[in-house]
């Protein structure tokens, strides 16, 4: 398999400078990720495991280090030097992002949030319409709700809707800021599946779980943070 | 690597200064802020360069007094630069530099590549004119004649606007603040600009009329896929609007980033202070 994602010492500090502060989150840290593979990020809260999954999506700048990411449109590109442009580029077509967070547009109902998704990419109207309602059914999102605001939902749909947008796309690489955290237990097999499919359907993961038993059985490789250094990882060779 | 596409409009270094300068001021030394005590002249634009790409949304975001305005005032023509270049993919292959060319020439630009749409809708639209008229005059200006044509686009626009049709004779003195907005805009428009320039569109305009306001620019960004340079102090209408963002204070770009960088991980003590105010 080849190499899709590259992250070769990577660290990155915050400078707060009205409060004189200088926040070091992450510390030399390096990760490979081969094409198709799942990988997890475990650590406690505060650890700096989410600081990378921004690092690579770009809502950080990369403070030192590189990231490579093996792009369809741009061959090997380091994240750390790549325009603005060029990463709303790969958010619009190769990279996903979903955290625990919805963050919508106000006013925008379930259907267009997820049309829109899929427009982005340059698909013509009535196949955005049809695949939306698609994936919308497949997450089990109550028909009522598709053209309502999401900002009335609860927080599994919310979430459930995150990750259907997400994940529309069929991104190459996808990045899961702890999705599940605020999930009931069914919510979560739902969530489970989904990853199941997506990664027979060849879609890289780079994910952070909480919950160690949950992914224990999806991933390739594991890594485990504290204070923002990895303090081991481990290979799986059959999942 | 190379650039993977062309920009829509590429300013580069453009400067604005009201006063002469002096000895003092002119390497900037003597500056308090922007403005030289001594011979009184304010360094409103210090050599601003960015760039705006097809069918994107660029987010200037900074204080009163930061220069926003008169960046976008030389971008319309209605100030002239006191150095710079500018340079519009759809004029000349983006070969002349506009700020060179004639002021008939800036007009052509201004009527036939631009729209623009003014803090204050006195300064975008004759109150005592129709709507329907306010929206002919900018079509006129780009060569339309015929009547009919000009009927039918005015009545498009307002009704794209959501402005009711049956009210297109009315005078927009006559509108709320949100509907005169929505005018400038249908008027903005009317030439199917592939660049736009909305200079705080929805200041001043309250809560709900704002959000119309700003569903509307989403909606039009969406289905005319046109570049839009979006100027206001309030964050929250650049993390709604905005791809990318430009932090401009005393008359510089200090910072500038994708939205949710400059949001997220604000580099400057400004904008780390911009951000941390936002409600």
């Amino acid at each position: 398999m080849e190499t899709l994602l590259e992250i070769k010492n990577l660290s990155k500090s915050f400078d707060l400078h009205n409060l004189g502060k200088h926040i070091r989150a992450v510390s030399s840290v390096d990760i490979v990720i081969k094409e198709g593979e799942f990988v997890g990020i475990t650590g406690k809260s505060g650890s700096g495991k989410s600081t990378i999954l921004k690092c690579i999506y770009g809502t950080y700048r990369i403070g030192q280090g590189s990231i490579w990411y093996h792009s369809k449109k741009f061959g090997p590109i380091n994240l750390a030097d790549a325009t603005e442009r060029e990463l709303l580029y790969l958010r619009k077509h190769e990279i996903g992002y979903v955290s625990q967070f919805l963050n919508v547009m106000p006013r925008t109902t379930a259907r267009q949030l997820v049309k829109q998704a899929i427009l982005e990419m340059g698909e013509n109207h009535d196949v955005a319409e049809k695949e939306t309602e698609k994936i919308l059914a497949h997450f089990e999102l109550d028909e009522e709700l598709w053209d309502s605001y999401p900002t009335t939902f609860s927080g599994g749909e919310k979430l459930r809707l995150n990750i259907a947008r997400a994940m529309v796309k069929k991104p190459r690489l996808l990045l899961l800021d702890e999705p599940t955290a605020s999930l009931d237990h069914d919510s979560k097999i739902r969530v489970k599946l989904l990853i199941e499919q997506l990664m027979q359907e060849g879609t890289t993961m780079l994910g952070i779980f909480h919950d160690l038993e949950f992914m224990n059985h999806l991933c390739n490789q594991e890594y485990n943070m504290q204070n923002g250094i990895f303090s081991h990882s481990t290979s799986f060779t059959n999942s | 690597m190379a650039e993977f596409e062309v920009p829509v409009l590429s300013i580069k270094n453009l400067n604005k200064q009201f006063g002469k300068g002096c000895l003092h001021c002119q390497d900037g030394e003597s500056l308090v802020k922007n403005y030289c005590p001594i011979c009184g002249t304010v360094y409103a634009c210090r050599d601003v360069s960015f760039d705006v790409f097809p069918g994107e949304v660029l987010g200037i975001v900074g204080e009163s007094g930061s220069g926003k305005s008169t960046l976008m005032q030389c971008l319309y023509f209605d100030q002239e630069v006191s150095a710079g270049e500018a340079y519009l993919a759809d004029y000349h292959h983006g070969e002349r530099n506009l700020f060179q060319e004639s002021s008939q020439q800036q007009r052509y630009i201004r009527n036939h590549i631009m729209g623009k749409v003014y803090q204050n809708p006195l300064m975008g639209l004759k109150m005592n004119f129709s709507s329907i008229g306010n929206i002919a005059e900018k079509l006129i200006a780009a060569g339309s004649h015929h009547v009919g044509m000009m009927e039918n686009r005015g009545m498009e626009l307002l009704n794209k606007v959501n402005i009711p049709v049956h009210r297109r004779k009315e005078a927009p003195k006559n509108f709320s603040g949100g509907m005169q907005q929505r005018v400038q805009i249908a008027k903005a428009l009317s030439n199917r600009p592939p660049l736009l320039l909305l200079d705080e569109v929805t200041t001043g305009l309250d809560l709900s009329v704002q959000a119309s306001v700003l569903d509307l620019i989403k909606s039009l960004q969406r289905e005319l896929n046109i570049s839009i340079v979006l100027v206001s102090h309030d964050l929250g209408v650049i993390r709604m609007l905005a791809d990318r963002t430009l932090v401009m204070l005393e008359g510089k770009v200090i910072e500038q980033g994708l939205t949710d960088q400059i949001l997220e991980d604000p580099q400057h003590q400004y904008t780390q202070q911009l951000v941390h105010s936002l409600l």
